[in-house]
């Protein structure tokens, strides 16, 4: 299991975007994690691999204190992460199998790595993987020729490939339309699920984090001001993470919750207000 | 509307005032040069009789000598690409530390640049001297002074390649635990590829004909042969090499075009 | 691929190539050339070593680069007569080069006209500065005439193939709206197409400057006038301290040139 206490990041421009944020993560459950841009979900969710280093607090995995690890260790532990990013981070000019396999570098020797030499069992699975995710076939494409659904795809692809402990999942749908949207929130909550992997996801879509959390958090100017089940998720709650309102006793619903940042499409900011 | 017609000019007083003063300035740096240059005049009058003569005395060129010149002028393809992948061999970790990217620190940024422009500024005649004086006449000295003088070219272009790479890609791959060779393996090399290639290509290129000349210190290649025939006034031998420095020139071009859009 | 195999599927990386046999078969033939082209040139180590022997004797030679108040004049002179030849060399140049441009643009020139002019542009091009100097040299003799016309011999093909695709690239509406008005071909020219690229030809202008700035300090080496044939004598005389203050100092000029013609150039657009 994932556990983050009093996680805090300030950058060196002196911006502050954690003040203190804690969070488990346990079990196969899927945690969405909401707020409006700038809040800072996507520099909670790097804090945890340390691709973004961070200024205090504890992350522990399986006992691991990440935070404490450097060099060779660090690496072995972001072996046990996966990661899957907002613009897919493919690399572009590589095959799809190429990219794929990239997943087991942390297990494989530079040598045999820079002949693309790796072992049986990762290129069984690899294909395997393919499959799951309706990419069969496409093995010996290169990575640019392929569609921004079909990119994420890959990305989810090279991320189970690592077999990881758990899943970060930074904004997986901000670049993709709604209907290939739901497509890939399906298959990875899917995958988690058969496979028993945590998910934490950033999203700013709150009618998918409604659909497919088990849990959600709300951040707000880098401090988490609402968790609970997405039932719990009110227009008060709402009102609280996009507009920072205070939560006056007894408060009615607040009616339309309009979000810092407008709803991609039509279809998806009527179905916030109708939530 | 008044009567009078409204005047036009293009440019405000002070604007033409600037401009005169640099076409002044310009026209004087031009007759302070002429001076300088001393020419004889009586020489410029005589120069068009005496390409016309060098023409005639040129032509045919002398085929029966063709057969000789064969190997100088693999020699200078050889010289050539030794030079240029000695070349891009050393810029790798020379663009490594002139990319703002990837230098490890500021003094080998300051290093990397001092290599990328001190290599470029000294022509490659002038390298070939120095090796010369360092290594005697020959070959050896050609394929050097080719090699140094194209490292800053190559560095230069292959550092910009590395600055515009895409660093999500690189993320990525730290992501997945790979290690610093490995995620340059995954992570930086795919993305600069066909910079990389365009550039060794095009430098190749560019020292086809560099390496022609570099004989004309004893560097090694068909200028050796140029230089010879020239002074033994042996003219039509000397069409006969400029013609095949031409043919060669060309098709090191079409070869070196048709590999760069091969690559994409 | 072998998707209907039943038991383990293998995987190797696709080869730009038509397969994998192909693709050792280049290696081994551009290992092989490389190898044929060490062998061919008989670079023996012992030549090497021997060399790095040399080279720290020569360096030692060299340092520290001697400033006589004789050889300093040399120097002055040499570099003054070089940087001279690079400015009279652009501006013959590109006068010349002006009529060749507009000859070599497909969008203004006639059919003939404009296989003339890319074919001048070529000849230019083909051959090094230092081959056209020493042909230079035996048409009009020893000294900085010939350096100039081998300099502006190569402005033009360089200077011309840029502006014809300068000019190529303009934007026809604004020359169509000219013709319009029933201006003739040269007033067209003036001013549907000359405003277009004017600043082009003028950022040409000066980085070519820039570029004649390097030539005219080598074309001295086979005697075409300028800082170049300093060099030569002082290679000639093994005065090696004093060539590397030439060479240090053409490091200097060289240096500079680029960095005033970055600077005009930045300011022009």
């Amino acid at each position: 299991m994932l556990s983050v206490t009093d996680l805090r990041k300030t950058y060196s421009s002196g911006e502050e975007a954690l003040t203190g944020v804690s969070l488990d993560v346990t079990g196969s459950e899927t945690v969405a994690m909401i707020g409006p841009s700038g809040a800072g979900k996507s520099t909670f969710i790097r804090c945890v691999n340390r691709l973004t280093e961070p200024s205090e607090g504890s992350v522990v995995l399986d006992g691991v204190e990440i935070t404490d690890l450097s060099g060779e260790s660090l690496r072995e532990a972001r072996r046990d992460i996966g990661m899957i990013f907002q613009e897919y981070n493919l690399v572009e000019r590589l095959t799809v199998m190429e990219n794929v396999l990239s997943g087991r570098l942390g297990y494989t020797s530079t040598w045999n790595a820079f002949r693309r030499n790796f072992a049986d069992e990762d290129i069984e699975r690899a294909y395997e993987v393919l499959d799951r995710v309706g990419l069969g076939g496409h093995e010996n494409n290169r990575a640019d020729e392929l569609s921004g659904g079909q990119r994420q795809r890959v990305g989810i692809a090279r991320a189970i490939l690592q077999r990881p402990k758990i899943l970060l999942v930074d904004e997986p749908t901000s670049s993709l339309d709604p209907e290939t949207s739901r497509a890939v929130m399906d298959l990875l909550t899917e995958i988690a699920a058969e496979d028993d992997i945590p998910l934490l996801i950033n999203i700013h879509e709150v009618d998918l984090a409604e659909k497919y959390a088990n849990r959600i958090a709300g951040l707000r100017e880098g401090s988490l001001v609402f968790e609970g089940t997405p039932a719990e998720l009110d227009e008060t709650a709402k009102g609280q993470i996009y507009r920072g309102e205070e939560i006056p006793a007894g408060a009615g619903p607040a009616g339309k919750v309009e979000s810092d940042e407008p709803p991609e499409t039509p279809s998806q900011a009527s179905e916030i207000r109708r939530g | 509307m008044t009567e009078e017609y409204a005047s036009w000019e293009r440019r405000t007083p002070r604007q033409r005032l600037g401009r005169y003063v640099l076409v002044l300035i310009t026209l004087v740096v031009a007759a302070a040069s002429w001076r300088v240059l001393d020419v004889n005049y009586n020489y410029i009058e005589s120069a068009p009789t005496e390409f016309m003569d060098l023409v005639t005395r040129m032509y045919p060129p002398d085929t029966s000598y063709t057969g000789d010149i064969i190997g100088p002028l693999i020699e200078t393809v050889h010289i050539a690409v030794l030079g240029t992948a000695l070349a891009v061999v050393l810029s790798i970790p020379v663009a490594l530390l002139g990319a703002s990217n990837t230098t490890p620190n500021k003094l080998g940024f300051a290093l990397g640049k001092f290599i990328i422009s001190f290599t470029r500024s000294v022509n490659v005649i002038i390298w070939a001297l120095l090796f010369v004086i360092i290594f005697g006449s020959g070959v050896l000295a050609g394929v050097l002074a080719i090699a140094v003088r194209s490292i800053g070219f190559c560095s230069k272009l292959i550092a910009e390649a590395i600055e515009e790479i895409d660093p999500g890609q690189v993320e990525a791959m730290k992501a997945t635990g790979a290690n610093p060779i490995e995620v340059a393996i995954y992570g930086i090399a795919p993305q600069i590829k066909p910079a990389f290639i365009g550039v060794s290509t095009y430098r190749w290129d560019i020292n086809v004909r560099s390496s022609t000349i570099i004989g004309f210190v004893g560097a090694g290649g068909v200028g050796v042969e140029l230089n010879t025939a020239i002074n033994f006034f042996q003219w039509q031998r000397v069409l006969t090499i400029l013609l095949a420095i031409l043919a060669i020139v060309i098709i090191s071009e079409v070869v070196s075009a048709s590999l760069r859009r091969k690559v994409r | 691929m072998a998707t209907t195999e039943p038991e383990r599927r293998e995987w190797r990386r696709p080869t730009a190539f038509y397969n994998h046999y192909v693709k050792w078969a280049v290696y081994l033939a551009i290992v092989g050339f490389l190898l044929w082209s060490a062998w061919s040139m008989r670079i023996s180590f012992d030549r090497m070593v021997e060399g790095w022997d040399a080279a720290a004797g020569l360096v030692t030679s060299m340092v520290p680069p001697e400033v006589t108040p004789f050889k300093r004049d040399l120097l002055v002179e040499g570099m003054v007569e070089s940087m001279a030849m690079a400015v009279v060399a652009t501006i013959v140049g590109v006068f010349i080069s002006i009529p060749v441009a507009f000859m070599a643009a497909e969008n203004i020139a006639p059919r003939p006209v404009y296989w003339l002019g890319r074919g001048l542009i070529t000849v230019s091009r083909a051959f090094h500065e230092l081959i056209v100097a020493i042909v230079a040299v035996k048409a009009v003799g020893i000294g900085a005439l010939a350096g100039v016309i081998a300099l502006s011999y190569k402005t033009v093909g360089f200077w011309s193939k840029l502006l014809a695709e300068e000019i190529e690239d303009i934007d026809t509406g604004q020359k169509e709206a000219i013709e319009a008005t029933g201006a003739n071909r040269t007033q067209t020219l003036l001013f549907g197409v000359v405003p277009q690229v004017l600043p082009r030809a003028i950022g040409l202008t000066i980085y070519r400057w820039d570029i004649n700035i390097r030539h005219s300090t080598i074309v001295g080496i086979v005697g075409a006038g300028g800082i170049g044939s300093t060099l030569l004598n002082a290679f000639d005389k093994y005065d090696y301290d004093f060539f590397l203050t030439i060479v240090l100092a053409i490091v200097a000029v060289v240096v500079l040139g680029e960095l005033v013609s970055t600077y005009i150039r930045s300011r022009i657009q």
